[in-house]
């Protein structure tokens, strides 16, 4: 529903206006099929299919998915390039190079492999776009302000859990491991509790 | 036991790297195919009109670990040879509240900013710019927070573990959490849709 707006707005309020509530919204998912995206999948089977790439990493590998470690990795690189000094005596940085260089860590290749595999998707279902995400009341400034905002907060709170919502929450949850549980509980909390004063970024 | 393969000396670490590649590239698309390159698909899941960040991630952690409960059982997996995160109570309590509250600000989690950002959402490349500032402020000030950051180490734990019933029991729970929670989350978004669809929000919806 959201991205069908967010693709054909225009034609969607038109015909909207012109043909009436329900049959509208059949049209419209209709066009957006069609004509410039393709609808997303039905949420099992997307969670089975993740499910079961989890699963493959657990076989092939001996452990789960990751997403934040990527950027902790890449900075734990940087800062080590331009002060070597400075990152050897940090107990942050310095676990990122006990193993050499944090470059070729499995979660990078992971994660590159992720924008590999989303890019594919999108192209595929007709969904790459240049576009900034948002609700129709706050402008472009705004929300890529909050956006960075964002990471910054997730940042911080991904490397005190040790993982982020693959790491943890997908990956532990799977395992059934205590402290990922306590986490994903958090996260939903966080955002829960925070969600009334971003609304007018998304509704 | 055959497996996981890599632990069992089936291929290096050279070889593994690719791996990685491979199934970054299945978890990428499964984001994206399931509507997670998307930020207003995304917090949806926090204005209870979509539910499908929890259907999709409860799916597949039941995916995911009927699967390696029963490859386990089989003897096909060897489950101690499964990396298990310790746990350091208070940091993750915290650390789940700050990400929970980035997620609703920022639109993305850090998994799905990659996807976003990957499929053009500028907001998901401003999502990763921010996360890797963050982990630079986070770096900077690892000194000052080191002491909290290994605070409440309680060692790897499960929840078997902590509620001392059987791994079985306790999987079974959570699928019939997840089953249960399936269906609240479906009737939620359909009151939701039934209040937007009510005379004069429809026009807003749609702009």
């Amino acid at each position: 529903m959201t991205i069908a707006t967010d693709v054909a707005p225009k034609a969607a309020t038109t015909l909207g206006t012109l043909g009436g509530d329900r049959p509208a919204e059949r049209i419209e998912g209709a066009r957006s099929r069609s004509a410039s995206a393709s609808a997303f999948s039905n949420p099992y089977l997307a969670g089975i299919g993740l499910g079961l790439v989890l699963l493959a990493a657990f076989v092939a590998m001996g452990r789960g998915l990751g997403a934040s470690g990527f950027f902790s990795a890449v900075v734990a690189w940087g800062v080590d390039r331009v002060a070597p000094a400075h990152a050897e005596g940090n107990g942050f940085y310095a676990s990122y190079l006990a193993y050499g260089n944090p470059l070729e860590g499995w979660l990078v290749f992971e994660v590159l492999g992720m924008m590999a595999g989303g890019l594919l998707s999108g192209l595929l279902a007709g969904r790459v776009k240049a576009v900034v995400e948002k609700g129709p009341r706050i402008g472009t400034a705004g929300r890529l302000t909050l956006a960075f905002a964002g990471g910054l907060a997730m940042a911080a709170g991904a490397k005190l859990a040790r993982g982020c919502t693959s790491g943890q929450a997908l990956t532990g949850g799977a395992l059934l491991n205590a402290g990922s549980w306590a986490f994903m509980l958090a996260v939903f909390a966080g955002a829960y509790g925070m969600a009334w004063f971003v609304r007018r970024q998304w509704r | 036991m055959s497996a996981p393969w890599f632990k069992l000396g089936l291929f290096g670490d050279e070889a593994s790297l690719l791996v990685a590649f491979l199934i970054g590239i299945g978890f990428g698309f499964a984001l994206e195919h399931a509507g997670f390159g998307s930020a207003r698909k995304l917090t949806g899941q926090f204005y209870f009109t979509d539910m499908t960040v929890f259907k999709v991630m409860f799916t597949a952690i039941v995916t995911a670990g009927l699967g390696v409960f029963f490859l386990g059982w089989m003897g096909l997996l060897d489950l101690s040879l499964i990396y298990m995160a310790p746990t350091f109570l208070a940091p993750q309590i915290v650390g789940g509240l700050l990400l929970g509250v980035g997620f609703v600000v920022g639109g993305y989690c850090p998994g799905t900013s990659v996807v976003a950002m990957a499929t053009g959402r500028i907001d998901g490349l401003a999502v990763v710019l921010g996360l890797f500032a963050g982990m630079f402020a986070f770096g900077e000030a690892f000194p000052a927070i080191e002491g909290f950051y290994h605070s409440t180490a309680l060692g790897p734990k499960t929840l078997p573990q902590v509620l001392d019933l059987p791994y079985g029991v306790v999987l079974f729970a959570v699928v019939l959490i997840a089953l249960g929670g399936f269906a609240g989350a479906t009737w939620v978004e359909q009151r939701m849709a039934a209040r937007d669809r009510a005379p004069g929000e429809a026009v807003e919806e749609a702009s």
